[in-house]
């Protein structure tokens, strides 16, 4: 089970995410000490791994920095759902093997602080604390070769021998 | 099948005869972009998968330039990092510090950017290069990765959305000003997406330089490129700077290619514009702002760091000093010798400003302008994120050289017509 950490708003970006007065690393665990520093402060004492960030539109908006996914994965964050994602951030996710969930209304239906179950395979998200129960398309079949494969140089890999 | 221009050039890029929005293709990279951020992780991630190597030693340009010269240890190590791997590699095109600049100044200054191609980088601003009429965009450090090793990454190709700019722009009203109108109309992830593709008679008067500062700011809009048609200008301007191979393809979209969606602007009816924080679309005419006091103005990065937007800095500042901090960062060395050759600096410096080395620093809150909590700047940078220029308690506006300009001159939001 895993906890959600709602932000109703959109364009949360990767300044936000992770702020570039870090970005003089690429170490995952040092980044991960300053993930959403800029939103919300108190972000790294509340969350817990496996647990899900829930938000509106074009999330990871912004910079190209992957260091946005390695903070967040780094901080033990499970997945992002959001209503839709800006392109970068969608794009480095998948090649880091790390699952992203569009959804319309999840941002709606779950309430800060919710447990919540995720079926990635059949595209569901159960609120096991309010009994809401979500569909989501799952991602394309390519980009969940991608994920499976662990990521884009892993599928490079296989792809090319 | 009629094509856009980004088609054509994926369709081209991929092996194809046509392709069309929504396709994913796997296409062939020309040139690939690398500075000293996202870089050092690709170099690792490539280490450690077992597949150190790189496609075309002379199709990789590597500049520092987010943190150079290196602010503290941590940035010294990406440089270090960096610099091992170019050398070790024997990457033709490295520009070390003292002839490093700010990377998307650089590449098109030096003559790397080919219309036709297909180019990206390890930085969201790429899409900068399309301005040649060329498809760019920005990626992350294992898409880097991948390009780096194979040459190839896999694209979706994106929907066009037309941007026609009419009209002649009113003096004291530049590019800056158009493309914060069309984000402020259109919205941060207005072109999510797609390919923002700018056409119109208003470009015919615009440089190379003012088209880039537009081509910069498509990802403000959430696109994957921006994209301008060749012409006589970008023809000159290539003309003697091209390294390496001095020919190109030129490819123009078809008359009846398809648009998802197309925005008019009368350009001649613009005003100058504010960017209001913390969001790029937050941009309104200096009219319904002026006034607000600012602490610091910031002249410079990879939207207006160029020889042109220094030359507009300088005209107003002439003879006058400022109120208020001033950074002047030119772009690149280039700009910097011809600035201090042209007289600028002397400008500058009686004005009261700084001039610093060619840099992204404070754009991105790395360094060399950081901003206090509560501090306000007037900066021709490209977003004004929470947070993005120092503490998430300062506020950044984005406005045109001309404006920051202004505005360094009376200390608050200062339309820059009054002093042409």
């Amino acid at each position: 089970m895993s906890k959600a950490h709602v932000y109703k708003r959109d364009h949360i970006n990767t300044d936000e995410i992770i702020p570039a007065r870090y970005l003089n690393t690429d170490d995952e665990k040092e980044l991960a000490k300053h993930c959403m520093e800029d939103l919300d402060a108190g972000f790294m004492k509340k969350v817990s791994k496996g647990d899900v960030i829930v938000s509106g539109e074009d999330f990871g908006c912004g910079s190209s920095r992957e260091h946005a996914v390695w903070s967040l994965r780094g901080a033990g964050v499970q997945t992002i759902i959001a209503r839709t994602f800006a392109r970068i951030f969608y794009r480095n996710a998948i090649n880091c093997g790390f699952y992203t969930i569009e959804s319309k209304d999840a941002v709606e239906r779950i309430n800060d602080g919710d447990e919540v179950q995720i079926d990635y395979q059949a595209g569901i998200i159960e609120d096991k604390t309010n009994g809401q129960r979500i569909e989501f398309r799952p991602l394309p079949e390519f980009a969940l070769e991608i994920i499976r494969d662990g990521g884009l140089l892993e599928h490079i890999k296989k792809v090319k021998g | 099948m009629s094509m856009t221009i980004t088609e054509k050039i994926l369709a081209r890029a991929s092996g194809k005869k046509a392709v069309k929005a929504g396709e994913l293709v796997n296409a062939k990279i020309d040139l690939v972009m690398c500075h000293e951020v996202t870089t050092p992780a690709a170099i690792t991630m490539l280490i450690e998968k077992g597949i150190d190597k790189v496609f075309d030693k002379k199709r990789i340009v590597v500049t520092p330039d987010h943190f150079q010269p290196a602010k503290d240890i941590k940035s010294a190590e990406l440089h270090k990092r960096l610099d091992e791997w170019a050398k070790r590699h024997k990457i033709k095109y490295y520009y070390k510090l003292g002839r490093a600049g700010v990377c998307h100044a650089l590449l098109p200054e030096q003559g790397h950017i080919r219309p036709g191609e297909v180019i990206i980088g390890g930085d969201s601003h790429t899409c900068t290069y399309g301005a040649f009429a060329c498809f760019s965009t920005g990626v992350g450090s294992t898409d880097l990765a991948a390009a780096i090793a194979t040459g190839e990454l896999w694209f979706k190709v994106p929907e066009s959305e037309k941007i026609v700019l009419n009209g002649k722009l009113p003096k004291g009203v530049y590019s800056k000003d158009v493309i914060l109108a069309v984000i402020a109309r259109i919205g941060v992830d207005g072109a999510l997406y797609r390919a923002m593709e700018f056409v119109g008679p208003a470009l015919k008067d615009m440089s190379m330089e003012a088209r880039m500062t537009m081509t910069n700011m498509a990802v403000e809009a959430g696109a994957k490129n921006g994209i301008i048609g060749f012409d006589a200008t970008t023809k000159k301007y290539l003309a003697k700077r091209l390294k390496d191979k001095k020919t190109y393809k030129v490819y123009e979209s078809d008359a009846d290619a398809q648009y998802v969606a197309t925005e008019e602007f009368d350009c001649a009816k613009l005003e100058p514009m504010v960017a209001m924080p913390s969001l790029p679309s937050n941009a309104v005419p200096i009219s319904k702002c002026k006034g607000k006091p600012m602490d610091q103005a910031y002249i410079g990065s990879c939207t207006n760091g160029r020889i042109e937007d220094l030359r507009i800095a300088a005209k107003i500042l002439k003879g006058r000093e400022v109120k208020i901090r001033t950074i002047v960062v030119p772009a690149t060395p280039t700009i910097w010798k011809q600035a201090d050759d042209e007289g600028l600096f002397d400008v500058f410096y009686r004005a009261g400003c700084v001039i610093a080395a060619p840099t992204c620093g404070a754009c991105l809150g790395g360094f060399m302008g950081i901003l206090a909590a509560g501090e306000k700047c007037i900066s021709t940078t490209n977003r004004n994120f929470v947070g993005r220029m120092g503490h998430p308690k300062s506020e950044v506006y984005l406005a045109s050289p001309a404006t920051a300009a202004a505005s360094a001159l009376t200390g608050k939001l200062e339309d820059p017509r009054k002093f042409l």
